[in-house]
């Protein structure tokens, strides 16, 4: 017991290990700021699809080959100047869009059941990745995406552009049964999801709090209070099955990639 | 909501045996424990009455938790197993098993040796014994309420988060429970300086609080489902500064506290450097916080996130092994006890583990490895030579030195089974992180491999065939590990009740 005012490290190191409080604020202050320093930029960078308020989203810049900043209209869908002005008429290459009703309440599903354990929504710039998956994927893809899905394991493919890959049927029979048709496969069957009716309320539910997001909100002029009002009628007769497929469908053809652009920084 | 929970019950009858066994067991505990209480020979100095329960609740989670993994492994290489019951399906399962071995079991035997830490090394009771109680049931609960909902498919999605809203705030409050009672003890401790130990834990309480908090923050929709606040590129920042610190700090820094304290009391010596225990702790205080991003290489981040969150993690290799030095040197003039005190094994094989799992972490930061490891089953390895190889063994070594303790006996019931206890979990861990590499690897060869016609070689279905046997084999791995935590279990129950048993018969009439 006579030792303890010896001091064995630094005079401050000592004062730290004899104060609570001093060790409790320094603590604190030291595992604060890696976060800060990655985090924080993120909301504010260009090519980090944080758009805020700005249904353009003009914080984002891509450039061609020589240099020129290409108009994010031709990359986050812009109904006030696409030609296209509703999500009902919206076309493939229109640029990145929130989910139709249908889709989002087949996203519920896919979170539900966990798909995003075994499949990832993220490509990466490899060349082998372009040859099985596609086009590398780009911040403005899942922009709309609260709670990103882009995975860490792919057990099974990945999905990011898995849209208009397959045909309705093809999925349909696949998340039956996928050993019928991939024998392979270790996927669980989901022939199940059929007897499932969606679940309208929570999805118009859902509808609603995404347009009252703090960080990109879906912009009311694209979820209007028409569109929400009639995703109740959209939705009604249909099935689990019917919505997850819809979901499948609607992934990675947003954005048309033009050659030689450089899509992230 | 109750006719749901009937119907998961009734069609999901291996989950019901699982929880009716744990449920025996535990109740099997309460009896015996209350006998010591009523027979307590000398007076109680310290609150230890709730560190035998969460210690106890750790042995019952670890089997369970360990269990549910063998599961989700073997579903994987042997689909059938789904059994087409929606609630056991490997998507709905897998968070099941994370949030079982991670924070049921991690949790409890964290604040076991937390609140056994802080009394002992502070020289002083608990700060407040009823909150401590508060902490134990809060935690239970939160656990019940993981195990009912997770199988019924309410998640956030949120990979190591995937607990809906209403539990997000229990665990928030219970969490402030634990970190209020520890930090308010080690406030009122009786010694000059505030232990290593401690140091971490705080370290872990403050940062988990950081962690869940922003994490967490959702939109609910209903009472089983919300929307995460942010997105994309955002929501996958936060969700691997929060996935990679759950690691870093709940499963490093506080079971690098219970190492530090542990490892010198087992073996009879101090820790070999004090010095090196500073910086241990502040550079992996400081430092760990910014690996996240590393999880994220290549992805639709920018670039810098990622190589700032590799550069950090490289240079994490040395704090982490100027720490497993640290431990391991503690046994220098004493090696030759690692053939007689088989506790003295766990800790040690942990800290080698802990070594080389902080090897391993950093060279799979770096971009040309991470390139070929992300998306691969060797992930899955590198997780598993930390929870089972570092975390696990670690703790259970502190588990088994507690219950002497705890219990007042001189050996476990069996310390035969102690080593048999051990031989299985390194087996296990070897055998299941080995299967991971393979499998792994061959992976990441397999998808970016061309042939000569520059095609790729093969369909993504022929790399999951690949993967059969190494499934089968970490199945395997996974299941010598779960054999080795029954016979913990076994054996920590049956010390109490042996030793409850003695006290009985030695009961001091002015106790009556």
């Amino acid at each position: 017991m006579s030792d303890h005012d010896k001091i064995y490290s630094t005079k401050f190191q000592d004062k730290i290990e004899r104060s609570t409080l001093l060790m409790f604020v320094m603590s604190a202050f030291a595992v604060a700021i890696g976060g800060i320093v990655e985090i924080v930029p993120l909301f504010y960078l260009p090519n980090t699809a944080n758009c805020g308020n700005d249904p353009t989203c003009n914080a984002t810049q891509h450039k061609d080959q020589n240099g020129n900043v290409i108009s994010m209209d031709k990359i986050v869908w812009n109904p006030a100047v696409s030609e296209h002005k509703t999500l009902d008429e919206w076309q493939p290459g229109d640029g990145v869009r929130p989910y139709k009703a249908l889709e989002l309440a087949g996203r519920n599903v896919y979170i539900r059941e966990g798909c995003f354990l075994c499949h990832s929504q993220m490509i990466r710039p490899f060349r082998d990745e372009k040859d099985r998956y596609g086009h590398y994927s780009i911040a403005e893809e899942s922009m709309y995406d609260h709670t990103y899905q882009w995975g860490s394991k792919r057990t099974g493919p990945d999905l990011a552009r898995v849209g208009g890959k397959y045909s309705d049927e093809w999925h349909r029979r696949h998340l039956k049964y996928p050993r019928e048709v991939v024998p392979e496969s270790v996927m669980p069957n989901y022939f199940w999801l059929e007897n499932k009716p969606v679940n309208v309320a929570e999805t118009v539910k859902t509808m609603e709090v995404l347009t009252i997001m703090p960080f990109n909100p879906i912009p009311k002029t694209i979820y209007t209070d028409e569109y929400i009002a009639g995703a109740t009628a959209q939705l009604e007769g249909k099935t689990d099955m019917d919505a997850l497929i819809a979901y499948l469908q609607s992934m990675g053809n947003h954005v048309k990639f033009e050659e030689g652009v450089n899509y992230r920084d | 909501m109750i006719a749901q929970l009937y119907k998961a019950a009734s069609r999901n009858v291996p989950f019901v045996w699982l929880y009716l066994a744990g449920g025996i067991l535990f109740l099997t505990f309460l009896w015996g424990g209350d006998t010591v209480e009523a027979t307590q020979a000398t007076p109680v100095k310290y609150d230890m009455e709730v560190v035998r329960w969460f210690t106890i609740a750790a042995a019952i989670y670890a089997v369970v938790g360990t269990l549910i993994g063998v599961y989700v492994a073997s579903e994987l290489a042997w689909p059938f197993l789904n059994f087409d019951i929606a609630e056991i399906t490997f998507g709905r399962l897998r968070p099941l098993h994370t949030n079982a071995v991670i924070f049921a079991f991690g949790g409890c035997a964290l604040m076991a040796t937390g609140f056994y830490m802080v009394q002992r090394t502070g020289s002083t009771k608990l700060w407040s014994n009823k909150l401590a109680w508060f902490t134990f049931w809060g935690w239970n609960l939160i656990i019940v309420l993981a195990v009912i909902t997770l199988p019924l498919g309410m998640t956030s999605g949120k990979e190591y988060a995937e607990l809906e809203w209403p539990i997000d705030i229990l665990i928030a409050v219970v969490w402030l429970s634990f970190g209020l009672n520890h930090i308010m003890t080690v406030a009122i401790r009786k010694t000059s300086h505030i232990y290593v130990s401690n140091w971490f834990t705080m370290g872990m309480i403050i940062m988990i609080t950081y962690l869940h908090v922003v994490n967490s923050m959702a939109i609910p929709v209903s009472l089983t489902n919300s929307f995460s606040i942010y997105t994309g590129v955002q929501d996958a920042m936060i969700q691997w500064w929060w996935g990679h610190n759950a690691v870093g700090f709940y499963l490093t820094g506080g079971f690098l506290g219970i190492m530090y304290y542990f490892v010198p009391k087992q073996v009879g010596k101090p820790v070999f450097s004090y010095r090196l225990s500073v910086l241990h702790f502040w550079a992996l205080t400081f430092g760990y916080v910014w690996l996240g991003a590393h999880h994220l290489q290549y992805t639709a981040l920018p670039d810098w996130t990622g190589s700032l969150g590799a550069a950090v993690s490289l240079a994490m290799i040395i704090p982490s092994w100027g720490g497993a030095m640290n431990g391991m040197m503690t046994l220098s003039g004493a090696w030759d006890r690692l053939r007689t005190d088989y506790i003295l094994r766990f800790l040690v094989v942990a800290l080698a583990f802990y070594a080389m799992s902080t090897f391993e972490g950093p060279v799979m930061s770096i971009k040309t490895v991470n390139a070929l490891s992300h998306y691969t089953d060797w992930t899955v390895g590198h997780v598993h030579s930390g929870a089972l190889g570092w975390m696990a063994m670690v703790a259970y070594g502190a588990m088994y030195h507690m219950v002497k303790k705890l219990w007042g006996v001189e050996k476990m019931y069996s310390e035969s089974l102690v080593n048999v206890h051990f031989w299985l979990a390194t087996i296990g861990t070897v055998v299941y992180v080995v299967a991971m590499w393979v499998s792994g690897i061959m992976q990441g060869l397999m998808w970016r491999d061309y042939d000569e016609y520059g095609t790729l070689t093969y369909t993504f279905v022929e790399s999951v065939s690949a993967m059969h046997p190494y499934y089968a084999m970490r199945a395997i791995g996974g299941a010598i590990f779960n054999l080795g935590a029954w016979i913990a279990l076994y054996n920590i129950v049956m010390t109490v009740r042996t030793a409850s048993a003695a006290r009985g018969a030695n009961a001091v009439p002015a106790n009556a």
